[in-house]
């Protein structure tokens, strides 16, 4: 070290005491107090208007809580959860079939996804709900047969439009997630002598579960305002109750805000409960106490700057 | 001699498309014997250790373990494959200790141990866990079982991953060049378990480029090239007086 000149550096300079410390002038970001100006003018602009418009918000908070409403807000709910439920399950089964070694099985997964994720959601659900039109009655081999128009109601008919059509979005998100997962922790499972099936219910999807959750948090919020597709086949969520009531007293935009002020909290929820999943799924990646955005963050759509 | 091999194979042949990797490979292993196996990087060496366990197939030739047919049942002397299950049900009489750790990061140092016993073999939770305990005890690592690996160094993780494959109670344990990817100062630490489990009787197949652990705790040494084994016999003997100018060009660029 000697040789080469190189000594270490004294532990502490006499004259440290003495160095100033930086005293500089800052950056002036201008851009900012122009932006801002614009930003307060805007708000301002649209709340006079707001004001100003011909909405009685009285209503619109009035009909929050009446019977109606809440029926409604009840159904979207169920539907949504139900509908995203299926769709998770049918994700992960065509997912795992996408990735098969069998070629005719991996077909019948891309043929699940390019039939469902192509074609409109809203036409998938009317044709869930006029399938009486062309199949009179269901029979099951065994079990019984059901006329169709008293099998499919506007229940089933969301139930299995909205399900099927995310399952083909649950698909690709579930296949991106498996396929993040190493496969040395395949192999590893198998060296312990698990089956296919153990290895990848107990080590690759829990791991594939960070990746899947974020998007599959995001297809949940689209779900809840989907679902009010279902309201074309008569099935009684949250914009259909809306309309009844507005059909009636003619307080069209009074009762939309009154579904979109429920609307945005069913979405605010689920993001706090996005949030939740993410922190529990990120066991042993980030250490003991997995970190993940703050709510207002998450809420606000903010990132931070170094948040992948 | 009438013991049963541990490991036997039998003129075994492996070719990735054009590449022939395994190119006739006969050797065996008998119970109890520490085998290490060196050679140049794409000689085969890696790929023969996980043709044994069938996490890769081979072409042609027979390869045994503990005289069983490896992935597949001979019936009226015509090869059947084996189905996965029966293909996992062997798989749990070995145990393999991979170069890159592949310890379950959702799962503690704890709950990777027990994570085979419980679900494949359906032992109960406290004799599992009562056996973890100890086998985190026998590699160093008692104190850490409720750590997860992102949290454990590369020696403490190959440890861990060593314990987790002993739960299981192998008959033969099979080593991918387990010290390949740590520190230098991690890989004494390795390889003193190594030493204890050779010493405990172990049957046990090492790839590895650790020569002085070969010499130390091997009871023979294989010198693999092109698929094909250029030359074997007690550690000593072969580093000493190696016969073949590839093995005495492989040691003199690695000793």
């Amino acid at each position: 070290m000697e040789e080469l000149g190189i000594r270490p550096a004294a532990a502490t300079p006499p004259d440290r005491e003495r160095v100033p410390p930086i005293r500089a002038v800052p950056v002036r970001h201008y851009g900012r107090w122009v932006f801002l100006g614009v930003l307060v003018a805007a708000v301002v602009l649209l709340a006079r208007a707001f004001s100003g418009a011909d909405i009685d918000y009285a209503i619109t908070l009035r009909h929050l809580t009446t019977a109606n409403v809440l029926g409604g807000l009840v159904n979207t709910v169920v539907i949504s959860v139900l509908a995203q439920a299926v769709g998770i399950a049918l994700g992960v089964v065509f997912a795992v079939m996408g990735m098969s070694r069998h070629a005719e099985v991996r077909a019948v997964s891309a043929a699940y996804v390019w039939l469902f994720r192509g074609t409109p959601v809203l036409v998938q659900l009317l044709l869930w709900y006029n399938l009486s039109l062309v199949v009179s009655t269901v029979t099951i081999p065994g079990l019984g047969s059901w006329p169709t128009n008293q099998l499919i109601t506007p229940f089933v008919a969301a139930l299995l439009g909205l399900g099927i059509n995310e399952g083909a979005y649950m698909t690709e998100i579930v296949r991106a997630g498996i396929q993040s997962v190493d496969r040395g922790q395949t192999e590893a499972a198998h060296a312990l002598g698990m089956s296919p099936l153990l290895t990848m219910r107990r080590v690759v999807l829990p791991q594939a579960m960070r990746v899947i959750v974020p998007p599959t948090g995001n297809e949940f919020v689209s779900m809840l305002k989907l679902s009010s597709l279902a309201y074309a086949i008569q099935y009684g969520e949250l914009l259909q109750s809306a309309v009844k009531i507005y059909s009636n007293n003619l307080a069209i935009v009074e009762l939309l805000l009154t579904v979109s002020i429920w609307y945005l909290v069913l979405t605010s929820v689920a993001t706090v409960f996005q949030g939740l999943l993410e922190r529990r799924y990120s066991r042993g990646v980030t250490g003991v106490t997995g970190s993940s955005p703050s709510l207002r963050a998450r809420l606000l759509g903010l990132r931070t700057k170094g948040t992948p | 001699m009438t013991v049963m091999p541990a490991v036997s194979a039998l003129d075994v042949r492996k070719r990735y498309g054009q590449v022939q990797v395994l190119n006739g490979i006969d050797l065996e292993v008998a119970p109890g014997e520490v085998c290490c196996v060196i050679g140049p990087s794409g000689s085969g060496k890696s790929t023969f250790l996980r043709c044994v366990n069938h996490l890769e197939k081979i072409d042609a030739g027979r390869l045994q373990v503990n005289g069983q047919l490896v992935g597949y049942r001979e019936r009226n002397g015509m090869l059947h494959e084996l189905r996965e299950r029966e293909i996992a049900a062997r798989r749990r009489e070995i145990g393999m200790v991979f170069q890159r750790f592949n310890l379950f990061p959702h799962m503690t140092a704890l709950e990777n141990v027990m994570e085979a016993p419980r679900r494949v073999k359906g032992e109960a939770k406290d004799v599992v866990r009562e056996r973890s305990t100890r086998l985190l005890d026998r590699v160093g690592l008692g104190a850490r079982g409720d750590a997860y690996p992102a949290q454990l160094s590369g020696g403490q993780q190959q440890r861990v991953a060593i314990a987790r494959a002993l739960a299981m109670e192998p008959r033969l344990m099979l080593f991918d060049e387990p010290t390949s990817a740590l520190d230098p100062e991690l890989v004494g630490e390795v390889l003193d378990v190594m030493r204890d489990l050779a010493a405990s009787g172990m049957t046990m197949v090492v790839v590895t480029h650790e020569i002085a652990f070969a010499r130390e705790a091997g009871d023979t040494l294989v010198f693999l090239d092109h698929g094909v084994i250029v030359e074997s016999g007690r550690p000593r003997e072969v580093l000493a007086r190696p016969r073949h100018d590839r093995t005495r060009a492989f040691l003199s660029k690695v000793l």
